[in-house]
């Protein structure tokens, strides 16, 4: 690490002072205990949930509760991923109050890819593109109202796309 | 030095799209070089898009999503000519930040 603590808070914006310290959390260098202004509770990288293996505990981590399935929960994604390295994904949803959206994949060594959170104003519909080690479900979690709803869909990959 | 952000942010009224495409490794830390040897994790945890002066979309990231990552998003609001901020770092503790004009 070539940057030292100085830098971090040489940056101006809030956004990045609170994304700084979830980084220096992840070093090790600022205990726990961060005042919560700095790491406001948006602006807070679930370092914790970025380290679970599986699924289970990826969501326990993120969000502290299960999540029920649902069909408004709409997940669109290839029925067979030819580059797992590549695999474009969004996903959209009718349910209100859409708080955070997230993207986990059960068979990586990483069970959570990316978490959304999507303040208000903001449409609760997102596309990116993630890597799959191998074919696998792939889970979608929205938290709307307080509660988790989720949609889950098998893709088959040919090449995977986290090495090995 | 170039940006490492590319952001196109399309008003159509009531709404507005916005697509960004960012030059990253996104190293996860399980893949091996021609070597045989570990690449170490290196990937975007948080990026941030900020109308003004709010948050309207926050990706937390992990070594999961694809090399130079792609992501696609739409909010109310946001007129032709505002600024849309996006900021991203990593976790080296590198950031980049751009500001784009909506169209």
């Amino acid at each position: 690490m070539n940057i030292t603590t100085s830098e971090f808070f040489r940056t101006r914006r809030l956004v990045l002072k609170g994304a700084g310290v979830a980084a220096l959390i992840g070093l090790g260098v600022v205990p726990f205990d961060v005042p919560q202004a700095l790491a406001a509770a948006n602006d807070k990288y679930p370092e914790e949930a970025f380290k679970q293996k599986t699924e289970a505990d990826a969501i326990k981590a993120l969000y502290g509760k299960t999540a029920e399935p649902s069909d408004k929960v709409k997940m669109d994604a290839p029925e067979i991923a030819e580059n797992g390295a590549v695999v474009p994904i969004s996903a959209t949803t009718t349910l209100a109050d859409v708080t955070s959206i997230a993207f986990l994949v059960s068979e990586n060594p990483i069970s959570l890819i990316a978490s959304y959170k999507i303040p208000a104003g903001t449409l609760p519909s997102v596309a990116n593109r993630i890597k799959m080690a191998k074919t696998s479900n792939v889970t979608v979690i929205v938290e709307a109202g307080g509660k988790l709803y989720s949609a889950q869909k098998e893709i088959k990959v040919t090449v995977g796309g986290c090495g090995g | 030095m170039a940006s490492s952000i590319r952001v196109r942010a399309t008003s159509n009224g009531d709404t507005t799209e916005v697509q960004a495409l960012i030059q990253h490794p996104m190293d996860s830390g399980f893949v091996k070089d021609a070597k045989g040897e570990i690449i170490p994790p290196h990937f975007i945890q948080v990026l941030t898009f900020e109308y003004d002066g709010k948050p309207v979309f926050v990706a937390d990231w992990g070594g999961g999503v694809s090399k130079d990552p792609y992501v696609k998003f739409a909010f109310k609001g946001g007129k032709k000519g505002d600024d849309l901020t996006v900021s991203w770092i990593d976790n080296k503790g590198a950031t980049d930040t751009t500001t784009a004009k909506i169209q």
